[in-house]
């Protein structure tokens, strides 16, 4: 008991210990998360020699920012970026529209054979993607649908159960009195769900947008297997080929590779810097009830 | 009564008419293309000529003469075994440290969890250049310290953990569940703990562990299902410039759903490639169907929660 006592000062000392181990901890694991982006964005403004000098300048004595606009124009960059927005718009769109309707059914209606069918919902979110790639693959061969952006944005007017699921949880937590009130003012329940409920859920709704944009820009596989023309690529399909490219040309331009990386980045950037809060609380509201 | 049924009935009108989107998406995307799945992986198919059906051939090939399809197997096996246990401990330890009552936590916890919604291409280019074995940025960092690195991707030992490594740098996601559940752990039973005269070791073991378990769980399997169908860093990173030859040094990141592409979308083997995706299916729910069966004993649930 006596040997557990401690004095104010000693209790003061561990404190201060602790605080400076965290702190230390949080700093080095802090410098090795930003460390490779820092040397993504130096290597992107390096000449060719600066690339490959030994032992490498971080802050290179001329900053090429042309680098940028040397890897804009290796390949159609803007070409891919207006391609891509298109079809993260149409998804994002019928995404919002899809999920919030068939979550507004789950949540606020009551009827035979809801619970089962949310479940399924639920059971098709472990289903892993490739056991119906193929059909798939097939019936839209058949459809004529290959190397045209349906079979991309097609999929996204019937819900996507993790969005549903989202959207849902959500619901249940706006009190039924709305409803209710609507429901004597003699409104229908379309009406109730595009007047009542989607403005209410806007935070939610907000959540599901951020989160279907980021899985719908970064995209690989989808692209990779529906578009053959060069000029219909999106930028993660384009990115890819420019490295290619560059890699089988033999001359390894690392710094215009780097610098077209990080341009594909900086949308994932600027909606991170945005919206970190929505995307933190979405990622928690998933796994706490999932 | 029959106003109550009509109400009743109407409600349930209703009610189909608005989960319809995702009714029709269940027959068209899922239910349908999985029987058609089944069919096809019983076929011989190019998708040039008509299928003609082998039965359970594909299958038979897979399990007993395809090494490269066993090798596969192996490979994804490897990654899952190595990335969900490093990963799970990484974004526990991130997740505490963060939690630890300190200021500026919300600076660093931007920086844990940024690079995990970056762009997988992106980020997949960049580290093919930081393992680079000479100019990359991590051997230049051993060399720093007076390791002499190995040759990553280009070595057929090294190129699963190099992918594993980068799969570290991705942990934010799973960091965030973690802290959500690290949060929601009452401060009065550390207080009670301590009290009791426990020490940090055992509250983490005897408070820590059980109470985020849940979370602990829910990230074990949504990552052993992620990792087994690990894909775009393998195709971007160990392509080469040659297509057609994915899959890393003597095929050492050749995963399971590399070859899946490869079948179907290079050799156009339809038939087999869904038989390959059938197999994958069975590792995944198998997996699945073991951690919950294992985590009766282990998780635990607050009275009333299950």
């Amino acid at each position: 008991m006596i040997a557990r006592e401690r004095t104010p000062l000693a209790a003061l000392a561990g404190i201060t210990l602790r605080w400076s181990a965290t702190y230390g901890a949080l700093a080095l694991l802090g410098a090795l998360f930003v460390l490779p982006l820092g040397w993504m964005l130096s290597v992107s403004l390096q000449d060719a020699q600066g690339v490959f000098a030994q032992p490498f300048r971080w802050i290179p004595a001329h900053p090429r920012w042309e680098n940028f606009a040397v890897a804009l124009g290796a390949i159609p960059f803007g070409r891919y970026f207006v391609n891509t927005a298109v079809i993260t718009g149409c998804v994002l769109l019928l995404t919002l529209f899809s999920c919030s309707l068939v979550a507004f059914g789950f949540s606020r209606i009551r009827f035979r054979g809801r619970n089962l069918l949310f479940a399924v919902c639920l059971a098709t979110m472990m289903l892993p993607g490739q056991v119906t790639m193929i059909p798939l693959y097939i019936a839209y061969a058949r459809l004529g649908w290959v190397d045209t952006y349906l079979p991309l944005i097609v999929p996204a007017a019937f819900g996507s159960p993790f969005y549903i699921f989202l959207l849902r949880q959500f619901f249940l937590t706006i009190p039924r009195e709305y409803d209710e009130a609507a429901l004597i003012d003699g409104a229908g329940r379309f009406r109730i769900y595009w007047s009542v409920i989607l403005p209410l859920a806007r935070p939610a709704l907000a959540t599901v947008a951020l989160f279907c944009f980021i899985g719908t820009w970064n995209d690989f596989f989808g692209p990779l297997i529906y578009l053959n023309s060069p000029e219909k690529a999106t930028v993660t399909l384009g990115l890819n080929m420019l490295k290619s490219q560059i890699i089988g040309s033999g001359s390894v331009q690392w710094h215009v590779l780097m610098a077209a990386s990080l341009l594909v980045m900086v949308p994932n950037i600027v909606v991170f810097v945005i919206a970190q809060k929505q995307l933190v609380r979405g990622i928690q509201a998933g796994g706490l009830r999932g | 009564m029959t106003m109550a049924l009509t109400v009743r009935t109407r409600r349930t009108i209703a009610g189909y008419l608005f989960v319809s989107p995702w009714i029709a998406g269940f027959l068209l995307l899922t239910a349908g293309p999985m029987i058609a799945s089944v069919y096809v992986s019983g076929t011989a198919w190019t998708m040039l000529s008509p299928p003609v059906w082998v039965g359970a051939s594909n299958y038979a090939r897979l399990l007993t003469e395809d090494t490269l399809f066993t090798l596969s197997l192996r490979n994804t096996l490897y990654y899952v075994a190595l990335a969900i246990p490093l990963g799970l401990a990484a974004a526990l330890a991130l997740a505490l440290l963060l939690n630890s009552r300190v200021k500026g936590t919300a600076l660093f916890r931007t920086l844990f969890f940024l690079p995990s919604i970056t762009n997988l291409v992106a980020v997949s280019v960049l580290w093919l250049w930081i393992l680079n074995p000479e100019y990359g940025l991590l051997n230049s960092l051993l060399r720093a310290a007076g390791i002499s690195g190995p040759l990553w991707l280009q070595s057929e030992h090294w190129a699963k953990p190099a992918l594993v490594l980068m799969s570290l740098w991705g942990v934010g996601g799973t960091m965030l569940v973690f802290l959500a559940a690290l949060q929601g752990i009452p401060a009065e039973l550390y207080e009670a703990a301590h009290l009791d005269g426990a020490g940090g070791v055992r509250s983490f073991f005897h408070i820590t562990l059980p109470m985020i378990s849940p979370a602990l769980l829910f990230n074990l399997i949504v990552g052993v299902i992620g990792a087994s169908q690990v894909f775009t860093q393998a195709y971007v990173m160990t392509g080469q410039a040659q297509p057609g030859s994915e899959g890393g040094p003597n095929n050492a990141t050749l995963f399971m759903v590399l070859y899946l592409y490869r079948k179907a979308f290079q050799e156009f083997n339809m038939g087999y490639a869904a038989a390959i995706a059938w197999a994958l299916f069975a590792l995944i729910l198998v997996a699945t169907v073991i951690q919950m069966r294992l985590s009766r004993s282990w998780v635990y649930y607050e009275a009333g929660e299950r």
